[in-house]
């Protein structure tokens, strides 16, 4: 890039937005092409990447229509008088997947079950990728002392390792909706943090951060509206990734007895942790449950990696 | 080098007090506090009362850490409410069988994965490639737990091929010197006992390797891409060099740099408690304790174990860093 021009007064803005803009594109390959277009173009042409964004998509049809699909309500304990020691009926006429331990419909709880994983997901997800970038843009930004006291304080974080600190955050908040969703956030915190504060220093090395220091554009100006837009790709895809993890770790709680205690919400990892009781006589039970996890816990991960491979200069070739 | 070490040792002052502060404010911030964590939830006003004059927790807060952190210097992390037993003796008594579980599930992880994503590498973007990449897509999204207990419902339930859970058949009357019990077996020469163990192993293992297995194939496979098309592979190519000896010294050296920091990593993971994977094969590990104690709401435990276990896995990340120093003579210079 040609060293920066010093244009009196007014200019001055555009031409550093210009410039940051083409310091953009320049570390983002295809020449003139905005990044977020040319992830766009390269995501449409991969199979992966559409496999990724058909399973979110139903996923996400699915809970938001879940009163209208679910065949049944997933309460009702229809069934339960042909429910013995030992027997559970399976799948007949009107109920596809048959019914749980209690009798209730299995397919409708599933399709309910959807509601709360995305819940906990995107609650989760969203708390620890605002705190966490929070945390990020004080070290990145400020850089220093403040760079060094958060940093510390992340390391700390991130050397507990995830389930045992999702673990000591449920057991001090206690079995609830609410303590399941921060526990895992926590887990994301420092992830975030470490994330965008290791982007934000590169972009801050950059020539176009440099030329805007050199123009004496303020340094609030230069972090929040130069550095930050251009750091945070690594944290969308993470945020993406994240999805996944939370379901998974939802799950894992819940199994462990640290999950929501609200049993009028049918959640997908309850579904799985008390199926374990009567695995021998019906295994489904836990398997149906465990392949919605798995499902869409893989959705988040193919879109979030395509992602990252679009997103990512590395992989342009 | 010792410069490099030394440092590195340094750092990890603060994250250690850190680490001791928040697990100090964690049993602080109970409900019921310190008393309760000791003497259970039935516990009596007075009885409370008693405990709290007894062990100085009407003291200086300032005060009170600073005992606890003196004690936990010295491995002192008071006693579970529920055996009596003192939280480190119990750690000791447990930690063995989670080491010997994480040794068998990262063996089980490398041995599969370094070839595995070695071969998808070679032939990319045919059979065994797709495949792997697939599969470790699927391992790390699979519930450990589920997983665990497909294989115990399959291999021993229904086919009954292996032990699905504790560490060791009852009936075997084996002398156990140092708690790991596959050792204890080779070191006695009661062979029976020690295959015993070995079988005990397998099922958990292959349950706890998987994530492990998942990760190792992907980065293996990425690191072998990476250097195939390092100039100095070409180089050697068109020296004329052998592919064998292309192979072993020049692209798999290089390519398990980063496998090898993976591999560390992972292990320091497993080793913080495989708390899923033993709950479903009641393996009697530290895993299994720390989900007694969740249940039982022993806070002093989970307080002790949740300490030492931070701390075994922030020591195994610095022996990674080292180990990587050593590897690799950039890191030093850093």
């Amino acid at each position: 890039m040609s060293a920066p021009t010093l244009t009196p007064g007014g200019r001055r803005r555009e031409k550093i937005d210009e410039l940051a803009a083409r310091a953009g594109t320049l570390s983002a390959g295809t020449g003139g092409e905005s990044l977020l277009r040319s992830a766009v173009r390269r995501l449409r042409r991969d199979p992966v990447a559409i496999t990724g964004a058909v399973i979110v998509l139903v996923f996400l049809v699915v809970a938001v229509l879940a009163p209208w699909l679910a065949p049944r309500d997933p309460f009702a304990q229809t069934l339960l008088s042909e429910v013995r020691q030992g027997s559970i009926p399976g799948a007949r006429e009107g109920f596809p997947l048959g019914v749980d331990q209690l009798g209730r419909d299995v397919l409708s709880r599933l399709v309910y079950g959807s509601r709360q994983s995305l819940v906990i997901g995107v609650v989760s997800t969203v708390l620890g990728a605002a705190v966490g970038m929070l945390l990020g843009i004080l070290a990145g930004g400020l850089g220093g002392r403040v760079d060094t006291v958060v940093m510390r304080f992340v390391d700390i974080l991130l050397s507990i390792p995830g389930l045992l600190m999702a673990i000591s955050v449920s057991v001090l908040l206690g079995a609830n909706q609410l303590s399941l969703m921060i526990a895992i956030a926590v887990t994301q915190v420092p992830v975030f943090a470490r994330l965008l504060r290791g982007s934000m220093l590169v972009q801050r090395d950059s020539d176009y951060a440099l030329a805007a220091r050199a123009l004496g554009v303020k340094r609030r100006t230069i972090v929040l509206g130069h550095v930050l837009p251009n750091s945070l790709s690594p944290v969308i895809v993470q945020a993406t990734l994240s999805l996944a993890t939370a379901i998974i770790e939802a799950a894992a709680l819940s199994f462990l007895g640290l999950g929501d205690p609200d049993i009028s919400r049918p959640e997908w990892g309850a579904m799985l942790a008390s199926a374990q009781a009567v695995l021998s006589v019906r295994p489904e039970l836990a398997v149906y449950p465990a392949l919605c996890i798995i499902v869409v816990a893989l959705g988040f991960t193919l879109l979030g990696e395509s992602l990252r491979e679009a997103l990512d200069p590395k992989f342009r070739r | 080098m010792l410069r490099f070490i030394v440092r590195r040792l340094l750092q990890l002052v603060p994250i250690l007090l850190g680490l001791s502060v928040l697990l100090f404010a964690w049993l602080r911030a109970l409900p019921g506090g310190p008393a309760q964590a000791a003497l259970g939830e039935r516990a009596t006003p007075e009885r409370v009362a008693a405990y709290n004059e007894a062990f100085g927790l009407n003291e200086n807060i300032v005060v009170q850490y600073l005992k606890f952190l003196g004690r936990a210097v010295q491995l002192d992390f008071g006693t579970s409410a529920r055996t009596g037993q003192s939280v480190t003796s119990e750690f000791l008594l447990r930690f063995p069988g989670t080491i010997e579980l994480t040794l068998f599930a990262m063996a089980f992880a490398i041995g599969l994965g370094v070839p595995l994503g070695y071969l998808a590498a070679k032939r990319h973007g045919g059979f065994v490639d797709n495949a792997s990449v697939i599969g470790s897509l699927l391992g790390v999204t699979i519930p450990v737990f589920f997983l665990a207990y497909l294989l115990r419902l399959l291999f021993a339930v229904e086919l009954g091929w292996l032990p699905g859970s504790g560490r060791q058949d009852v009936r075997i009357d084996a002398t156990h010197i140092t708690n790991f019990y596959v050792l204890d077996g080779l070191l006695t020469r009661e062979w029976d006992a020690a295959w015993d163990a070995v079988t005990h192993l397998v099922l958990p293992g292959i349950a706890l390797g998987t994530i492990p297995l998942a990760i190792i194939v992907r980065i293996t496979r990425a690191a072998v891409l990476d250097v195939v098309n390092e100039d100095y592979v070409r180089t050697a190519n068109a020296k004329g060099l052998s592919v064998t000896t292309v192979r072993n010294r020049h692209v798999v050296r290089n390519a398990l740099l980063p496998v090898s920091t993976t591999i560390g990593l992972q292990t320091g993971l497993l080793l913080s408690g495989a708390v899923l994977t033993e709950t479903v094969f009641a393996f009697g590990g530290v895993g299994s304790a720390l989900r007694q104690a969740i249940s039982d709401r022993d806070y002093a435990l989970l307080q002790g174990f949740i300490l030492i276990l931070a701390v075994v896995y922030v020591l195994v990340n610095l022996l990674v860093d080292v180990s990587y120093g050593l590897l690799d003579p950039r890191v030093r210079a850093r």
